[in-house]
């Protein structure tokens, strides 16, 4: 027994990751080429923003929280803005609404074309990174169009959206869906037929749908176990009540299954876009709202490109709020690692990892410490990444 | 050999590893709390569009094959024991690039408990890339500014991109007595 103890050897992975969104440290406890545990440390880039929103007013806070996440930050934005307003009893103009809805799917497509690429970069298929890389430049180019920034539109503003949509901008657009649909099309095929990118997702890291409900899995990780939890559909908000979404479900739930999930709503979204672009109601685009927002509290829930973005904000009648509370769809799913990764070879994990899109990228270090007699060797994300490309050749 | 001929070689070496080191710098980059933004625009530059690997960067995954420290975020404290390894790390010569707003300044980050909110604070900086975030060009730009100041042999200096910016309007506080 303590001979087979000793095969066995910890691989701490992180947390000096800079590349996305939450930086986690992770321990893998390897038998041989098995991962038989795992668990996980986070906290590198708490930076305190919610106690920061306490010393400031709303609108302040309002570009704050956009900046919780780079790849996000109008979902952050969109769901403060849908609670003040709760609170303050406002409602934004229909055509504000609209104009939220088309940002949000606008930022989920350059979201999931982002995961795509990054996936596909730790499979060792880096022909499909820069393609899906290439194509995302089209959504960045109408998001600039559109808001005038890249990567932090500040498409809302506290009673309303800023940014208008004429009908020379609503052809581009149009026609750059068309685009992009053809692209999505070429992905798909690639993704269910390339023996080689099928080799390291089908059958790897299945998550059935009683284990995803009971660790709490949300967005594109859980409908692709099948779990109905997609908040567009299960509680509307904003325009989401104008311009229903069809749920995309899967019921394999590996990885291959949350790769389908997730192109599959990208058809979604060109579907949405191209639908509020027809059907937007000429209007006001604000509404005015009073700078102190009367007390009391106020939960608001929507689907980031991630899964459910959940805020709690509680207001004392002044201009500033008194707490603010934010629970990001990546955080459920880090849960789900530890128990996917068991049974799984080493060889695996860069691409488990990637599988819930926890925005897990280049150059995440990385330590392997060997068992008493053996020196500690040192690998890097990279490293893990050419070990996974490498085992599978 | 005489100390003069040992010096001559020394130099064509150095000329050397400078011209190198010119034509095809290695670049890593390290978040040090940031929300992201500056690392996707970093990334890009590495992409079609942009593809700054025909200009021969390289972004390079261990800081000890690095030459220059792209480093994005307001320094967070969990980050900071890691950012000064990192930077320690590489070898001589190193050079510093803080990309985005908050690694100049702390950004809306600034006076939040858990943030330095400068780069220079923990580490010397040599570019400054103001935006939130700043286009992927506006990276490029930064980096050709530290190649074209290392051909000189100097350090860059602060250069005016566009001479039309508006003025700052500045909050008259009341004072006290009013």
């Amino acid at each position: 027994m303590t001979e087979a103890k000793k095969e066995k050897f910890i691989v701490p992975i992180g947390p000096q990751h800079p590349a996305l969104k939450e930086p986690g440290n992770f321990e893998f406890t390897v038998d041989g080429e098995i991962v038989t545990d795992a668990a996980v440390r986070l906290g590198f880039v708490h930076r305190g923003i919610e106690k920061a929103c306490e010393n400031r007013n709303y609108t302040q806070d309002l570009y704050l929280l956009e900046r919780v996440c780079g790849i996000c930050s109008h979902v952050h934005a969109t769901a403060f803005v849908l609670g003040v307003e709760k609170l303050a009893g406002v409602q934004a103009p229909p055509r504000a609404e609209a104009i939220r809805v088309l940002a949000a799917e606008l930022e989920r497509i350059h979201s999931h074309l982002l995961w795509f690429g990054v996936a596909a970069h730790e499979a060792g298929f880096d022909t499909l990174f820069m393609y899906t890389w290439r194509d995302r430049e089209v959504v960045m180019d109408i998001l600039e169009t559109l808001s005038g920034s890249r990567v932090h539109y500040s498409v809302n503003i506290l009673g309303g959206v800023k940014i208008d949509v004429d009908q020379k901008l609503s052809d581009l657009i149009k026609k750059d869906m068309d685009f992009l649909e053809e692209r999505t099309e070429y992905y798909m095929k690639v993704v269910t037929t390339d023996d080689t990118f099928l080799g390291r997702t089908r059958g790897i890291g299945t998550l059935s749908k009683d284990r995803a409900k009971l660790l709490g899995a949300v967005g594109p990780t859980a409908r692709a176990s099948g779990v109905k939890r997609d908040i567009r559909v299960n509680a509307p908000y904003s325009g989401y009540k104008e311009f229903p979404v069809k749920m995309v479900i899967d019921q394999t739930g590996d990885l291959e299954a949350r790769f389908v999930v997730r192109l599959k709503e990208l058809y979604e979204s060109y579907r949405l876009i191209r639908e509020i672009l027809e059907k937007i109601q000429p209007g006001e685009i604000t509404t005015r709202i009073k700078r102190k927002i009367p007390e009391g509290e106020v939960i608001s829930r929507v689907e980031a490109p991630r899964g459910e973005l959940f805020y709690y904000i509680k207001s004392n009648g002044t201009e500033m709020p008194d707490r603010v509370k934010v629970r990001t769809p990546s955080l459920c799913n880090w849960g789900t690692i530890t128990d996917v990764a068991v049974g799984h070879k080493l060889a695996d994990m860069p691409m488990l990892l990637a599988g819930i899109d926890p925005c897990f990228s280049c150059n995440d270090r990385m330590v392997e410490i060997r068992s008493d007699s053996q020196p500690s060797q040192m690998m890097n994300w990279d490293g893990l990444r050419k070990y996974g490309i490498e085992y599978y050749r | 050999m005489s100390t003069d001929s040992e010096n001559f070689y020394a130099q064509i070496v150095n000329k050397l590893k400078n011209w190198a080191r010119i034509n095809s710098p290695w670049a890593i980059h390290f978040n040090s709390g940031s929300c992201n933004g500056c690392d996707i625009e970093i990334l890009a530059t590495l992409t079609p569009r942009y593809d700054v690997e025909r200009l021969g960067i390289k972004l390079q995954g261990s800081p000890r094959h690095a030459d220059v420290l792209i480093a994005t975020g307001p320094v967070t404290l969990q980050a900071l024991d890691r950012l000064i390894r990192v930077y320690e790390q590489m070898p001589d010569p190193k050079y510093v690039i803080a990309v985005g707003s908050c690694a100049l300044s702390g950004g809306v980050f600034d006076g939040c408990y858990s943030v330095i909110g400068d780069l220079n604070k923990v580490i010397p900086v040599d570019v400054y890339v103001p935006g939130c975030p700043p286009r992927p060009e506006a990276i490029i730009f930064g980096v050709v500014q530290l190649l074209d100041s290392l051909k000189k042999g100097k350090k860059p200096t602060k250069i005016v991109v566009s001479n039309d910016v508006p003025e700052l309007i500045i909050e008259e506080k009341s004072n006290g007595n009013n």
